[in-house]
């Protein structure tokens, strides 16, 4: 990691003071590399509505990849502590961060009750209704100490930080995370299409009785 | 007139070509949501009046018509002399109260009726209410409140149910979430003893509805999602000491297997194989919990009841047979000795607990009439089992079945079908049945009249996937990844008529939802059945042809009832909550989003959520005069 990122990534502002963001899938970075990714992607905008602008647009894209990837890697490499007013945005916007939480999910059972976001025993994670509060912090202090109705506390079991991780991956199921920060697959041997209908077609009566059973009636 | 010009004819062909293709491809291929017809398929005629399954000599159904067991009889039978109510009027059926619990969670229970009292029990937070039947509109007589601890409902697989309560000796039995057995005074609703028998922060819970017989309650934890080790334990009906208790796993001495255990087939026999069949230590955490239903035969003073799922899912976690889990004890009832087991899923693939009801039955045979065990079980197979012996006498398939390839006479054992096992980190295709089985908890019912058994039951598949999983005190012991979808042609539930001599089905109702619901077989040749969303159906049991139905306001998971009221006519009644593991997405509020929810329920469930509301409502009708 070059010393540039390091430098924008002290100076990154704690994200009860950061601008809110604005809506778009690549606006959704904060600090100073953000910044200028921004304008320098409304000025390739303007330029590719017009067709000699074209050539010159893509051109000023170019140096942009370079900016986000400045922005991307945030992780704290020196293992200092972290102010806990930034504590949220370093997590959530961290893919290190958020793949360790997606393994703790499953390591520690997490998926057990609440399934890959969607609940069973514990209540869905993917939807807006949090019952305790949608905050990092919340949810940081939920895995932590449980709740009165069932989910069982953490603390002693996994560190403060890696409850930060499994809040962030939590969050990442439901909030607008940053594209660069999310795993482009899932990793649930379970959660992808099942085989279409033609498949399974052929509906084999249960006896050999019942087959000619079911041909007569002409069901089959 | 206007001419048809020859654009017009070319489209109006094209139209047609297109309709009719789609009415064939629509034929081969039933939407996942089609509606299926109410009309029963015949596969066999009826069963000869000598050739058909008859109830035990000791189970002649008292005609007092009251209610004071889940199941009807300690048989399982789920059967009603009474005839009142019959098919030539069954149509004629009206509402007469209902009876709200304010609870919007799955309502399995069914009520009692003893004397002139109701009682209705309701899923957590676990409350009873005494209905005063004499009054019109059967306002409450009394309320208890059990107040179970918040945090059972983290620990509940499946929703928070609960399958209600047993009556005996002028008291009332149930148990609670948080793992407790009380008694309550039924004259007046005041706790007479309360038992404690599960830890929930080990992950126990309880939810079936406990056996009373010769004078012990009968209760068996639930939690085979959390790795908890399975028991069942008899109290003292007078004080609720505990008598005996015995484990689903470890050494011999805790699951009370000694000089009189004398099973079957010879993978049963051989010393502490509770230890020897896990791996190491792996019994300690290894599930076989009988949540389920318990029969007694009072001759032979035997109860009968199934264990659960082995823990975790995740078979390549616990090499071995993995007893005594997903199989069938008999129990000598004053000991609690173990007299024989059969495990129908030996090193459980795919969740099939064996908990289902166990039908104890007279059946003819060259021979004379033979005491077996009738089970509709969660493999799928309909299993004929000698009572006194457990000898497997037929296991013929009542369900799609693929996972298996038959059930061999001669061992015991099934044979698996080797493409079906699950793999480490991929996922295996179309597993049928899938984890709720053939047909789950709700029980069928037998009527000796046409010698059938009815069964309510799914037909679902699943794609499995599993992961190494480890083990925290109080939270799921899985490793296992599903999702469900309905089975070979389309339909998602099926209402059986079964012939238990012939091993046949003899007709059958295709049902778009799974059925969830128990079923009640009455003298009056009528099948009381309900459907997830919200019809409850009166059918005739010698053909299945649809008799009567109403729409309540929420779907059926409960378990139809009759009795007679203290003015003398017959009353059905039924609880509409739709929940439970099949009915989460509603009751739970869960998201269909991710298809792995609720153990890969819910995305066989996605249009359930427009389908039925959540509730919580009783039903009493009668024949309207």
């Amino acid at each position: 990691m070059s010393s540039r990122c390091r430098a924008d990534l002290r100076t990154t502002v704690p994200p009860e003071e950061a601008p809110k963001p604005q809506a778009g899938a690549l606006s959704r970075t904060t600090g100073r590399g953000a910044r200028w990714f921004e304008t320098g992607l409304r000025l390739a905008q303007s330029l590719l509505t017009t067709n000699s602008g074209k050539k010159a647009g893509i051109l000023a894209l170019f140096p942009l990849t370079l900016l986000a990837a400045c922005g991307r890697e945030t992780r704290d490499v020196q293992g200092r502590m972290m102010q806990s007013g930034d504590r949220a945005d370093k997590f959530a916007g961290n893919a290190w961060r958020i793949s360790n939480g997606a393994r703790l999910y499953v390591w520690m059972n997490c998926a057990g009750c609440h399934s890959h976001g969607g609940g069973g025993m514990g209540p869905p994670l993917r939807d807006a209704k949090w019952r305790y509060g949608s905050s990092m912090s919340d949810m940081v202090f939920t895995i932590l100490n449980g709740r009165p109705n069932g989910m069982p506390p953490f603390r002693g079991k996994i560190t403060e930080e890696q409850a930060w991780e499994l809040a962030a991956y939590v969050r990442s199921l439901s909030a607008r995370t940053r594209e660069d920060a999310l795993s482009g697959r899932a990793d649930e041997p379970a959660n992808v299409e099942p085989p279409p209908l033609d498949e399974r077609k052929h509906p084999r009566a249960v006896t050999p009785d019942q087959d000619v059973a079911q041909k007569k009636a002409g069901t089959q | 007139m206007k001419r048809i010009g020859p654009v017009a004819l070319l489209m109006g062909a094209v139209a047609a070509a297109f309709g009719l293709g789609a009415t064939a491809l629509a034929l081969r291929y039933p939407a996942v949501h089609a509606t299926f017809s109410d009309q029963p398929i015949a596969f066999a005629a009826l069963p000869a009046p000598d050739a058909r399954a008859r109830l035990a000599n000791w189970d002649q159904p008292a005609s007092d018509g009251q209610w004071a067991w889940q199941l009807g009889s300690t048989a399982a039978t789920r059967f009603s002399p009474m005839t009142e109510i019959n098919a030539s009027n069954v149509a004629n059926l009206k509402p007469v109260f209902t009876f709200d619990t304010g609870i919007r969670k799955g309502h399995e229970a069914a009520p009692l009726v003893v004397a002139d009292t109701m009682y209705v029990t309701t899923p957590y937070p676990n409350d009873v209410y005494a209905l005063d039947l004499t009054r019109p509109g059967a306002p409450v007589k009394w309320h208890y409140a059990s107040k179970p601890q918040k945090a059972s409902q983290g620990v509940a697989c499946c929703d928070v149910v609960n399958r209600g309560a047993v009556y005996g000796g002028g008291k009332l039995y149930f148990n609670t979430l948080d793992g407790q057995t009380v008694a309550l005074d039924a004259a007046t609703g005041h706790e007479v003893w309360k038992a404690k028998l599960a830890e929930i922060n080990r992950g126990e819970t309880i939810t079936m509805a406990p056996l009373l017989a010769e004078g012990r309650v009968l209760v068996g934890t639930s939690g085979g999602e959390m790795g908890v080790r399975g028991s069942l334990a008899a109290l003292d009906a007078g004080s609720g000491h505990v008598v005996w208790r015995a484990y689903s796993t470890g050494p011999d001495k805790d699951v009370l297997i000694g000089p009189e255990f004398k099973p079957f087939y010879r993978q049963d026999q051989g010393k502490d194989l509770g230890v020897s069949t896990w791996n190491p230590d792996g019994w300690k955490i290894g599930g076989g919990n009988p949540w389920g239903w318990i029969s007694y035969d009072p001759e032979l003073h035997l109860i009968f009841y199934g264990t659960g799922n082995p823990g975790p899912w995740n078979p390549n976690q616990r090499p071995g047979d993995n007893k005594w889990t997903a199989g069938l004890f008999a129990r000598d009832l004053r000991t609690g000795q173990a007299r024989w087991f059969y495990q129908s899923s030996p090193h459980d693939l795919f969740d099939y607990d064996d908990i289902n009801e166990s039908l104890l039955l007279d059946i003819p045979t060259p021979q004379g009439l033979r005491k077996v065990v009738a089970r509709p079980a969660r493999s799928g197979f309909f299993l004929i089992m000698d009572r006194l012996t457990g000898q497997v006498l037929s296991a013929k398939p009542y369900a799609y079945i693929n996972s298996m390839e038959r059930v061999d006479l001669t061992t015991g054992r099934p044979i698996m079908n080797p493409a079906k096992e699950p793999q480490s980190g991929r996922a295996t295709r179309n597993i049928c049945p899938a984890a709720p089985g053939g047909k789950d908890w709700n029980p069928s019912s037998f009527s000796p009249r046409t010698g059938l058994v009815y069964i309510a039951h799914n037909n679902l598949c699943m794609d499995e996937g599993d992961v190494d999983t480890n083990y925290i005190a109080g939270t799921p012991y899985l490793g296992t990844e599903a999702r469900m979808y309905a089975g070979p042609g389309g339909n998602r539930g099926v209402f059986t008529a079964w012939d238990p001599v012939a091993g046949r089905k003899v007709w059958e109702i295709r049902e778009d939802l799974p059925l969830w619901s128990g079923t009640l077989a009455t003298a009056g040749d009528v099948v009381f059945y309900g459907t997830m969303d919200g019809w409850f159906k009166a059918i005739d049991a010698r053909d299945g042809h649809l008799l009567w139905r109403t729409k309540l306001d929420s779907g059926i998971i409960g378990m139809p009832m009759t009795y007679k009221g203290p003015d003398g006519r017959q009353y059905v009644a039924i609880f509409a909550g739709v929940g439970g593991w099949a009915g989460g997405i509603v009751s739970g509020a869960l998201d269909p989003g991710d298809p792995t929810t609720a153990l890969g329920f819910v995305n066989a469930m996605k249009d359930l959520v427009k389908r039925s509301p959540a509730g919580g409502r009783l039903y009493v009708f009668a024949l309207s005069r």
